[in-house]
């Protein structure tokens, strides 16, 4: 068991991490923990130790030269009292001691369930480019990217930058709303080029809107025992008409998730599934921030400069935290657009047939649910939720298929060793 | 049988890691996660699921565990999150 | 509309006497602030097993298992029963000395138990450490998980012509009626009161204290433990009075999770999660199973014992009322011994003996000075 004392404390290496970080370290003496091995987060995941982004190169490189220290491969998962967090890392139980704390924690993809999404085969959007990311060849492989967001098209020229076949992006939302997203792009001459590029890179690449998954498949005959049965076809519905396609993988997810866990077991007030933060990004505890996603899904630029405010205002450079105000406007008015563009349609919902799996770590189906009004019931006589994942995939799907409010939040917010505990 | 497996963008011959897949030796480029390290190998299964399905990586970023194999005698690691090390002996369900 | 019998908590207890009441051809209504089992029983381990605490322990608890036994041939997978025993374990000659003990009181009352020396102990469970005395290996021991365990119960009653009314808190109870927080009014010949951990909340009668646990179950590990496992150093901890205790105690759920426990404090009425107390609960828990180290611990929860000051439930009919009765106070063993509990209710509602002795139950005891 071992234990720092750190003036601030910030949990997440990623874009608003980051860029705490070096905002704070202009006063105080700053500890990065994150539970990668690497900096970066899931939008600049560093590919095989080195990540490609010139704009998350130059922040590690600013990190590197100024005194922050950072600890990878460091998970939090509980919290000895109010100013203390409990970390599991490879030499054991870290003790972190803060003075300030900065919640970093990002965001993860939301799942919805439909029959066959547990064939290997079947990733997440972001997930499949975070494999490849990892080292995995997909040149060459078939792959339908789905769901819905932005991150479809990031993911898609992604994979298709490493020489993969994407045969189709099939977004949920329709095309006037993706339009009108677009128009309102002007306000923001970075995304429209952004957007123009993502544009021509994808010229080829037919994108499907009003369009879905119903169901991904292994049409292959039964072959000999110990051959994995994985996915091989997908079929898609779009106005009513249903297409079966071929393909190797399957991209999917359906935009993003706050990760507010940590907040949460720290006492933080969470409203409508975000944390909730003054002008300064502070929670409702005087010592905690929080910036970037788990304030409210927002992108790359609202991260950014939210993680500035943070890092200012927490160290007491209230002025300068103040002058970047109006730039957090701008890209909150981004973040708003965003997620009411890509807003998830009631169709989604009959998506999941009485067998499919929901809570994947209990494989416990759909019919199995439906009986329970709330998520502690549910939970009681089913398991759902209670697997190594805490409720993490299933809970924002139970919450979106029957409206049952997300279970609550206790130590460990990770499974860890008993011997860490 | 040693098989290599190289990313299309492997900076440098020399960085390459030795591990065991189901007691198959595989050669991965440094910094790949044990997760790919598996899928190169030709294994789709990493675990079977409570009812007996097979199971593969989701999320790719710690959070789904479905990604969970046995790493060096201790069962029920993340491998998506893990970067594959020399002599690692990784065991997926069967 | 009168009922028969209002029973106040659906918990096991309040279930258990639900199912037993309508068999007897008795109208009932079950009522509970919250869900099923949302109480003291969410957080129990689900073990069944038969004590030697005491004549009066046994005897409720051996006539509670015989009862689990006979629901085995109703009861759904779904409740996950395994008869996967009960191994005592000794980590000393003294602690021998007390497994020897222990096999003659249940061989004397008909229970047949092996004694392990070290050897075969290791063989019994090879992740245990060396160096241990021996045990007691008791197989009539088994497991439920309580949890659907009493949703069965309750369908049970359920389709025996009782109504469920969840979600609707009981403010009083009084002869003839109950009293919910709506203002609404159920009357009822009777009143049951299986509130556990909050029964003295309306019967203040009761000396039943929150006794907090905690426990932390695992992901899944096949094989690596098949018996549930208690230290002899147990029934101290169970027995001990004010100062926080620990004891060794480690069951194997049928899905191969690993549940270990245990702990004891009083004092303590928050359901917060006590890290000082978790980790003497692992330490201890490594001196007997040094494997469980590595082992992956998914979740962490805390419960509240209802605790009486000697150790017994209360059950019987309450001083001051003529037709209220308590089923309460079970302290670690309510999963045992509701359905013994269930059986000595419907008697004393009927007017008729009951195959145990019920007067060490009854609420109209007096306690030792302590």
């Amino acid at each position: 068991m071992s234990k720092l004392t750190i003036e601030v404390l910030i949990v997440g290496g990623g874009a608003a991490g980051m860029s705490a970080a070096l905002a704070a370290s202009q006063n105080a003496s700053v500890t990065i923990v994150d539970d990668n091995p690497f900096l970066g987060g899931q939008i600049w995941r560093a590919e095989l130790g080195n990540t490609k982004s010139p704009e998350a190169q130059k922040l590690i490189a600013a990190i590197a030269s100024k005194q922050i220290k950072i600890i990878n491969n460091a998970q939090v998962f509980g919290l000895n009292n109010a100013n203390s967090l409990l970390t599991e890392t490879t030499d054991g139980q870290l003790e972190l001691k803060f003075e300030k704390l900065i919640i970093a924690t990002g965001a993860r993809e939301l799942f919805l369930p439909f029959p066959g999404w547990t064939l290997p085969g079947v990733f997440g959007a972001g997930g499949l480019q975070a494999l490849a990311k990892g080292g995995m060849s997909v040149k060459g492989k078939r792959i339908v990217v789905a769901g819905t967001g932005p991150l479809l098209l990031a993911v898609a020229d992604y994979l298709k930058s490493k020489e993969a076949i994407v045969i189709a992006i099939v977004e949920q939302t329709s095309s006037a709303k993706i339009n009108r997203f677009a128009l309102g792009l002007w306000r923001s001459p970075s995304k429209i080029r952004q957007a123009i590029a993502l544009r021509s890179g994808l010229r080829d690449v037919p994108y499907l809107t009003d369009s879905w998954i119903t169901s991904a498949q292994c049409r292959s005959p039964r072959e000999s025992k110990g051959v994995t049965r994985k996915l091989d076809s997908i079929t898609v519905i779009k106005k009513g008409i249903t297409k079966t396609i071929d393909c190797d993988y399957l991209a999917c997810g359906f935009h993003l998730i706050p990760n507010t866990e940590l907040a949460e077991m720290l006492g933080c007030k969470i409203e409508n599934g975000t944390v909730t933060v003054d002008d300064y990004q502070q929670t409702s505890i005087d010592n905690i921030f929080c910036a970037g996603e788990p304030t409210g899904i927002a992108g790359l630029e609202s991260s950014l400069i939210e993680g500035k405010i943070a890092g200012l205002a927490a160290t007491g450079q209230l002025d300068a935290s103040r002058a970047l105000f109006g730039q957090r406007d701008n890209a909150a008015y981004f973040g708003d657009k965003l997620n009411k563009t890509f807003a998830l349609r009631d169709e989604l919902r009959k998506l999941a047939d009485a067998e499919t799996i929901v809570c994947r770590c209990e494989d416990v189906s759909f019919q199995r649910l439906e009986e329970f009004n709330d998520f502690r019931d549910a939970k009681l006589q089913t398991r759902c939720g209670m697997g190594p994942c805490q409720g993490r995939i299933c809970g924002a799907a139970a919450q979106f298929l029957f409206g049952w409010e997300p279970p609550n939040v206790r130590p460990p917010i990770f499974p860890v060793k008993m011997e860490n505990l | 049988m040693c098989r290599i497996y190289r990313h299309e963008d492997s900076p440098n011959i020399d960085n390459v890691i030795a591990l065991k897949i189901n007691n198959n030796s595989i050669s991965v480029d440094d910094g790949t996660t044990v997760a790919v390290a598996i899928l190169a190998a030709g294994v789709s299964q990493f675990r079977h699921s409570v009812s007996g399905e097979s199971r593969g990586p989701l999320c790719g970023m710690g959070v789904c565990f479905e990604c969970r194999v046995t790493i060096d005698r201790v069962a029920h690691q993340r491998s998506c999150s893990i970067i594959a090390q020399d002599g690692m002996e990784v065991v997926t369900d069967e | 509309m009168m009922f028969d019998v209002a029973i106040v908590g659906a918990g096991i207890v309040g279930a258990a006497c639900a199912a037993a009441l309508t068999r007897e051809g008795l109208s009932v209504v079950i009522v509970d602030k919250g869900g099923i089992a949302n109480g003291t029983t969410a957080a129990g381990m689900g073990h069944i097993v038969v004590m030697d605490d005491s004549e009066a322990q046994f005897a409720l608890t051996h006539y509670s298992q015989r009862l689990w036994n006979e629901l085995t041939a109703e009861m759904s997978a779904s409740c996950e029963f395994e008869n996967c025993g009960t191994i005592w374990v000794a980590a000393d000659e003294e602690e021998m000395n007390e497994v020897h003990r222990k096999h003659d009181f249940y061989e004397e009352r008909g229970i047949a138990t092996e004694i392990l020396d070290e050897r075969s102990l290791r063989e019994a469970e090879p992740n245990l450490a060396e160096g241990l005395a021996g045990g007691l290996l008791v197989e009539s021991d088994s497991v439920v998980y309580q949890l659907t365990a009493t949703r069965f119960l309750i369908d049970k009653a359920i389709s025996g012509g009782a109504k469920l009314k969840t979600g609707n808190r009981v403010i009083e109870i009084r002869d003839g009626e109950v009293l919910l927080e709506n203002g609404e009014k159920i009357f009822a010949a009777n009143v049951v009161n299986a509130g556990g951990a909050q029964a003295a909340d309306l019967s203040p009668q009761l000396n039943i204290k929150k006794r907090k646990g905690h426990l932390v179950i695992t992901d899944r590990y096949p094989n690596f433990v098949s018996h549930q496992l208690i230290e002899l150093g147990y029934l101290k901890s169970a027995h001990g009075n004010d100062a926080d205790s620990v004891a060794f105690n480690v069951q194997p759920r049928i899905t191969r999770q690993i549940l270990l426990g245990s702990s004891r404090q009083f004092g303590s009425e928050t359901s917060g999660i006590d890290n000082n107390i978790v980790r003497r609960m692992t330490s201890r828990a490594f001196e007997y199973m040094p494997r469980l180290r590595d082992i992956s611990a998914v979740r962490i929860w805390t419960g509240f014992r209802p605790a009486t000051p000697d150790n017994l439930p209360y059950i019987g009919n309450i001083p001051g009322y003529e037709n209220v009765y308590a089923a309460a106070g079970h302290e670690g063993l309510g999963i045992t011994t509701s359905l013994g509990t269930a059986e000595l209710i419907t008697d004393a509602i009927l007017g008729r003996n009951s195959a145990i002795p019920n007067v060490p139950y009854l609420p109209t005891r007096r306690f030792a000075e302590h």
